[in-house]
């Protein structure tokens, strides 16, 4: 068990391509960060400076307050769960799971204690015997993170390591890491490119654009208070709808709420904050043609044109819509839902 | 395995398109050794007038004869020196090729060009740098204290054969391993990095196990490459000499029937190494091709 402090770290791939730029970032004891941003972003790249898979170009990783940038991976004393499990094929799962104590010239009675706990907690007891290849997508996901469990490391490293599995299976899994983490409170890193995944896993969310920390906080935090326009994109699903400020004031009959700070020269609504009736307070009032409905069970997205520019706003509604496509309709955006951003920097305006 | 099936309109029309194959197989391969089976219980006198059926006349004295179990010793030496030191010289340059990212290619082409010499070219140059007269190698090792001289020294054509035949098989050898090492993700020698194994321990526990498709495969082809396909490389270096002490069998066919003139015993020869070649097949098919999985 340990804390992770990230600080000033670059990354700079040969031929000048720079994957990250100047990153800080400390993850305390015990606690489940996840990375997650678009493909690209640098976060694969970070965790495995933190395994001691990539050399770190600039700054420092310490683990447990020891800088670890010329350790060998296996001298940090972490584990890591790979997106395709990295299995060993021609060994059993108890093999697989004995292979890093082994290495590490643990005694006998010890191993065979931890495989048995680590084989409980997962699950896979009935499989001990088995190769890889025999297991199933899941059971394999429970060897590989077996593995990363007897080695009691410091951190836990997962990198994306269910989107090898279908929806449901990724669902359970999900749930499994985060009682595992829990029970066991381990320091875990976990990187992913699903921003559902990344809002029900963390305990922390860490979002990262083109090599850069956009915001680091708590799930909800980042849901409710997007500190740029690049994550009130990117957490939420159906994602934010963004609007020109200065587009909205040229809509006939559309005034914008007073209270909207100075320069906010684009705002963001989430879909669920709009509303079909008049609110009490301040709200912009918009209308616009039902393009497309989409009914998800108990609730139904809609997507609306709006009247006089084309720009499609997506609204959640509760349970079924009471009105049809092509249908006219009108929505409120009220004033306490607005996100106020500024266009060229992208950052948010308090 | 699922195999589409292709249904022919015309029923002749399959055993036409597989006939050029089989006239092939027929003339150049099965003819040819049905001859060499019929020839070996058989003794013809040495003008070609007479030939009188003689049973296994012929096996019982090959295999009393010193020479042919000398022979069959020289072979055992030869292949298994020259599949050792190929395939292990290949694993080498392959580990040592895998871990380069863009220079891996260009010595990927020139490592692979050795296999595109002929065997007797491969003979011949051998026979150049060994020359005890005019090589260049018994100059350097004249030197270091060794007179080099395969024309009398038995272990010294040995030696320059294993070379030679070695030497071309490299590259052949070398290929299926780089594609065998490309074939282990390297997500798995990370997952054993973090496990705490060095990279010495990761070859051996990772990588080598999950090669061995590979090996097994290459180690049938290399031992029917040093038994049957040197003979280009022998005759053009040391012809089988001195005394006979790189007379492997394939080379023994060839200069007891064409050299000697004795057919009847040349063929039983050859029946004996076709049994040979049989045998080492059967047992890829069996077991390399199913078994060897993991």
């Amino acid at each position: 068990m340990a804390n992770i402090d990230i600080s000033g770290v670059k990354k700079v791939y040969p031929g000048n391509v720079t994957a990250i730029h100047d990153l800080d970032l400390s993850i305390d004891d015990g606690e489940l960060v996840v990375l997650v941003g678009p493909s690209g972003c640098g976060k694969s790249t970070l965790l495995r400076m933190i395994a001691g898979l990539e050399t770190i170009t600039e700054g420092t990783v310490a683990i447990g307050g020891d800088v670890v940038n010329r350790k060998e991976p296996a001298e940090r004393d972490i584990a890591m769960v790979f997106q395709n499990y990295a299995l060993y094929p021609h060994m059993s799962v108890r093999g697989n799971l004995e292979y890093g104590l082994k290495n590490r010239g643990t005694p006998r009675p010890e191993i065979d204690k931890r495989v048995t706990e680590a084989a409980r907690i997962l699950e896979i007891e009935p499989f001990l015997e088995r190769k890889p290849r025999q297991l199933s997508g899941g059971q394999r996901q429970r060897v590989a993170m077996g593995r990363a469990i007897v080695r009691h490391p410091k951190a836990f490293l997962f990198d994306e390591p269910l989107s090898n599995l279908d929806a449901k299976l990724r669902g359970q899994m999900r749930i499994e890491i985060k009682r595992i983490q829990r029970s066991l409170k381990t320091t875990s890193v976990y990187v992913t490119h699903d921003q559902l995944e990344a809002m029900t896993l963390a305990d922390r969310l860490v979002v990262m654009n083109a090599g850069r920390i956009e915001q680091v906080g708590k799930p909800v935090e980042l849901y409710e208070k997007p500190a740029s326009l690049f994550v009130a994109g990117f957490i939420g699903s159906p994602p934010m709808n963004i609007f020109e400020t200065a587009t909205l004031r040229e809509l006939p009959g559309v005034s914008l709420p007073a209270s909207l700070p100075q320069g906010a020269d684009v705002i963001g609504v989430r879909p669920d904050s709009i509303v079909l009736d008049q609110p009490a307070g301040a709200a912009i009032a918009l209308k616009g043609t039902v393009e497309l409905i989409e009914p998800v069970g108990g609730e139904s997205h809609v997507y609306v044109r709006l009247a006089g520019i084309e720009q499609i706003v997506i609204l959640v509604v509760q349970g079924r819509a009471t009105f049809g496509e092509t249908d006219e309709v009108a929505f409120y955006l009220p004033e306490a839902a607005l996100h106020p951003f500024d266009k060229t920097s992208g950052r948010r305006i308090e | 395995m699922q195999t589409k099936r292709t249904i022919f309109p015309n029923k002749g029309l399959p055993y036409l398109l597989l006939a050029p194959q089989l006239v092939i197989t027929f003339v150049f391969f099965l003819w040819p050794a049905g001859q060499a089976v019929k020839s070996s219980f058989e003794r013809e006198d040495p003008f070609g007038f007479r030939t009188t059926f003689v049973w296994f006349e012929n096996y019982q004295r090959l295999f009393r004869e010193p020479s042919y179990i000398n022979s069959l010793w020289t072979s055992l030496v030869f292949s298994v020196a020259v599949t050792a030191i190929s395939m292990g010289v290949s694993l080498l340059l392959a580990v040592a090729v895998n871990r380069l990212l863009r220079s891996g290619r260009i010595y990927t082409t020139l490592l692979v060009w050795p296999y595109a010499v002929a065997p007797v070219v491969a003979g011949i140059l051998w026979w150049f740098m060994f020359n005890p007269t005019i090589g260049i190698l018994p100059y350097v090792l004249d030197a270091l204290g060794i007179n080099w001289n395969h024309r009398v020294n038995a272990n010294h054509a040995m030696i320059l054969i294993v070379l030679a035949a070695s030497w071309k098989q490299i590259s052949y050898n070398f290929l299926f391993f780089v594609a065998g090492l490309q074939s282990v993700p390297q997500s798995l020698t990370e997952a054993a990095a973090i496990d705490g194994a060095g990279p010495f321990k990761r070859f051996w526990t990772i990588v080598f196990p999950l090669l061995s498709p590979t090996t097994f495969f290459l180690l049938i082809v290399n031992i029917n490459y040093a038994m049957f396909d040197t003979f280009g490389i022998i005759d053009a270096s040391t012809s089988g000499g001195p005394a006979g002490a790189t007379n492997t069998l394939v080379y023994k066919v060839y200069a007891d029937g064409f050299l000697g003139l004795n057919i009847g015993s040349s063929s039983a020869q050859s029946v004996v190494l076709m049994a040979i070649v049989i045998a080492l097949t059967a047992i890829q098919f069996r077991y390399v091709e199913r078994r060897v999985q993991y």
